[in-house]
């Protein structure tokens, strides 16, 4: 407890002195996100600075170990230090699927020499990553991929399709799912590899979104050698690590469920609807929806938290993933929802005049929101996974 | 905030009453007590040995005679009382009626009633609802005249759970300037007892007050100040209730699974079927929730933690949305035999509606929710 205090003071200090003026109160604005790579370009300069700063006291990544370029903090550490940069709503120093996706991966499924070469590379946002899964045929039914590698020597040479892929165009390095036996049981001929992006035979071609920003890819792949030291665990093992990805994955998108620093729900409907004498919000049905909203945030962060306490107290992690993503990603987009009844017609803008910035930002994240129940494994394959792995149900 | 994960000693709470409860016959225990009429409506061996092992004291400090818990253990007794649909009045007489005590008596009023009471020898039932006051704590119409330095009370109260074969009622009187709580010996002269038979068969009683003459010292607290700890202990009550409700749903819950891995139709198990499987799963993820919430509401009472209140609404309407939802799932996904008297679904189902209406149901601790948020 008192070690708690003590780490609060230090983290709060350093986060006063180090958190540039402008992105205080900027949590939820996406421009001050940044992903880091080779190609970065920060909407805001001291997105950058930001960033560097929290990576040199290692709180880019704080939970890693310090020669991966981590603070070693305790689970209980990092949420302290998290709970002191929403209270100053600022953006989380560092994004992306590197740190927290293929990092945390890595930590568990890494060869020394893997981790070594990409984890402090993650840490200082020199690398970005993208994610290789999903195929034309192959969403939903992962472990039906075709994208083939076939091995040459030191390499394996890879060809294929892959699509959805996020970010693929911004993205340095690519972990991806190959097929590497096809004449075996689905599962058990899928290889996990890490490529780089600037392999020759790698072409990349946007696809944008309903909400006509951030486009994922189309991903090709063409006789794409990738040196065989890059395979993570052992070759046709690649299920094993995929899903444990999986699990990273549904873990951070169902993160979102928490509500944590962004806009306050409440304050937006008194804003846009007003109260009534008593100070309410003046609109019954409306002041009912906020009020389950926020007791289904609040109900859902306990949740998270209890499974957090009982993993700390060593009980052994279950497919509780898939209940986060599920319930994370619901309430998330229905508090999206919730936004858009409550600032009305405002919430229509698109670009240009009549809309204040963050208006307009709404349309968008609201849009991009739709998204949540497919990327990741659907809802349903959420459900699924429940089901059978925590319920026991027959196929 | 509180580490979410239980004790080894509370864990080891939790399968010895679990094991009591399934030792005196599980659920067969309230439909043979129901079938016999019983009066009581529940077992007087099975309240002596839940004395015996003390729990009785659990929620009461130990220099009132209890074993210094709190309510992080209280809702592990409930749940597993809840799991067996055990009638005991643990609840009702000692969360809340020893709770009030605890809370406001004098130090003569605790000696009188607390040791007793958690010897098992003596019970108590709060008289707090009347006919037309659905949720509001105030909405009281039985009143005190005082007169001669003592008090005459009149008033019906209804549904006192626990109220047959009581030894002693509190009751929630309206007297000038507010609200007054009063110990009354249910063989006060001018105090009738009348069984009342609910929809879940428990002991549930009308208290009728005919001028009952009460002294000064029968006083709890201060007179006109019965709304503050009435207000404090019925949060406790509330979250022991959650407790209960934790137990009925998962049983109910685990009830069905089971009942989907062996029913076949069509040639398959039920349980292969996805429209079944989606909303089993959905129900898991809602029983999850409130597990959290139970958890949190009870360790917040126990800290004493500024947002006690909030999360006590939050648990009790997020348990009672969630339980009617499982308990009518439950009997949905169970087909015909689910609408027989002989099959156990059913009683799940009507002890759920009692729980969801025991303090307060979902609509009113939402509203409660926003009001303590001021929004
Ligand atoms: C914004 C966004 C970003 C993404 N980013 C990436 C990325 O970076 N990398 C990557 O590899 N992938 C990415 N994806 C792909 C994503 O993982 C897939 O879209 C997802 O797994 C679903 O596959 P699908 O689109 O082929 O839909 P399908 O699998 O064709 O599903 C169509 C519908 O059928 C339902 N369905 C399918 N199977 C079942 C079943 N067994 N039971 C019940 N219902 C079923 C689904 O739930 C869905 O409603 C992204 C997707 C989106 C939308």
């Amino acid at each position: 407890m008192s070690d708690l205090t003590a780490f609060r003071e230090e983290a709060r200090a350093w986060v006063e002195g180090n958190a540039p003026e402008f992105l205080r109160g900027k949590a939820s604005d996406p421009n001050a996100w940044a992903a880091g790579g080779r190609k970065a370009s920060f909407i805001y300069p001291e997105s950058r600075d930001w960033l560097l700063a929290a990576a040199d006291r290692g709180f880019s990544v704080p939970t890693w170990p310090e020669q991966y370029g981590g603070a070693a903090l305790s689970r209980d550490e990092a949420l302290v230090l998290q709970e002191e940069f929403a209270r100053l709503a600022l953006p989380m120093p560092l994004t992306g699927f590197g740190y927290s996706m293929i990092g945390p991966t890595l930590l568990d499924h890494g060869t020394e020499a893997q981790k070594a070469e990409h984890l402090p590379k993650i840490a200082r946002g020199e690398i970005r990553w993208c994610q290789g899964y999903s195929e034309p045929n192959a969403g939903s039914d992962l472990a039906s991929l075709a994208t083939s590698a076939v091995r040459d020597g030191d390499f394996y040479v890879i060809n294929g399709q892959k699509i959805w892929t996020s970010g693929a165009d911004q993205a340095d390095w690519i972990f991806m799912l190959v097929r590497t036996n096809p004449d075996v049981k689905k599962q058990r001929g899928i290889t996990f590899i890490l490529v780089d992006m600037e392999s020759p035979g790698v072409e990349v071609r946007p696809i944008r979104l309903i909400s006509g920003a951030s486009p994922f890819c189309e991903t090709f792949f063409h006789n794409v050698r990738a040196p065989v030291h890059q395979v993570i665990s052992e070759v046709n093992s690649g299920w094993t690590v995929a899903k444990a990805l999986l699990g990273h994955e549904r873990t951070s998108i169902g993160g979102m469920g928490r509500g944590g620093a962004r806009t306050s729900l409440p304050d937006l409907a008194r804003d846009y609807v007003g109260v009534d004498d008593a100070g309410r919000i003046d609109d019954p049905a409306l002041r009912e929806r906020v009020t389950q909203c926020e007791m289904d945030a609040m109900s859902y962060g306990l949740t998270v938290k209890r499974h957090g306490d009982g993993l700390e107290a060593g009980h052994k992690p279950g497919p509780e993933s898939s209940m986060f993503k599920y319930y994370g990603t619901e309430l998330n987009m229905r508090r999206e929802e919730l936004m858009l009844s409550i600032r009305g017609p405002q919430a229509l803008g698109w670009e240009g005049e009549g809309f204040e910035p963050e208006e307009l930002n709404q349309t968008r994240t609201w849009l991009r929101s739709r998204a949540n129940s497919i990327e990741g494994g659907t809802s349903e394959i959420q459900l699924n996974i429940i089901a059978k792995r925590v319920l026991g149900l027959p196929d | 905030m509180a580490t979410l994960v239980l004790t080894a000693p509370q864990d080891m709470l939790a399968r010895t009453a679990a094991e009591l409860i399934s030792k005196h016959g599980g659920v067969d225990r309230q439909r043979k007590l129901r079938d016999d009429g019983d009066e009581l409506a529940y077992s007087p061996e099975v309240w002596a040995e839940m004395a015996d092992l003390g729990w009785l004291g659990i929620p009461f400090a130990e220099s009132h005679g209890g074993l210094g818990m709190g309510m992080a253990e209280t809702v592990l007794i409930t749940e597993a009382m809840g799991r067996g649909l055990a009638p005991e009045p643990f609840v009702s007489a000692v969360v809340f009626g020893g709770g009030l005590i605890a809370d406001a008596g004098t130090a003569e009023q605790r000696a009188a009633w607390l040791p007793q009471l958690i010897d098992g020898e003596k019970r108590l039932a709060p008289a707090l609802l009347e006919a037309g006051s659905r949720y509001g704590l105030d909405r009281v119409e039985t009143r005190a005249q005082s007169n001669g330095g003592g008090w005459s009370l009149s008033g019906e109260k209804v549904q006192v759970v626990g109220g047959v074969g009581a030894d002693g009622f509190l009751i929630a009187a309206r007297t000038e300037g507010g609200l007054t709580l009063f110990l009354v010996p249910a063989a006060a002269d001018g105090l009738e007892v009348v069984a009342q038979k609910r929809v879940d068969s428990r002991n549930s009683a009308i208290v009728r007050l005919n001028g009952v003459q009460v002294g000064a010292g029968d006083v709890l607290g201060d007179v006109g100040g019965g709304l503050e700890p009435l207000g404090r202990v019925v949060d406790r009550a509330t979250v022991a209730v959650c407790g209960e409700m934790l137990g009925v749903m998962t049983e109910a819950f685990e009830r069905t699974i089971d009942y989907l891995k062996s029913r076949s139709q069509f040639g398959v198990l039920i349980g292969t079927f996805q429209a079944l499987k989606h909303r089993a799963a959905k129900m898991f993820i809602e029983i999850e929730l409130c597990r959290s919430t139970v958890m949190a509401a009870a360790r917040a009472l126990d800290a004493g933690d500024s947002d006690a209140e909030l999360q006590v609404s939050n648990a009790k309407a997020r348990c009672s949305d969630a339980l009617i939802l499982v308990t009518n799932e439950a009997l949905q996904m169970h087909g015909g035999i689910g609408m027989t008297d002989e099959h156990d679904i059913g009683l799940f189902m009507k002890r759920a509606r009692a729980l969801e209406f025991a303090f307060g149901d979902a609509a009113f601790h939402r509203q409660r929710f926003a009001r303590l948020r001021g929004f």
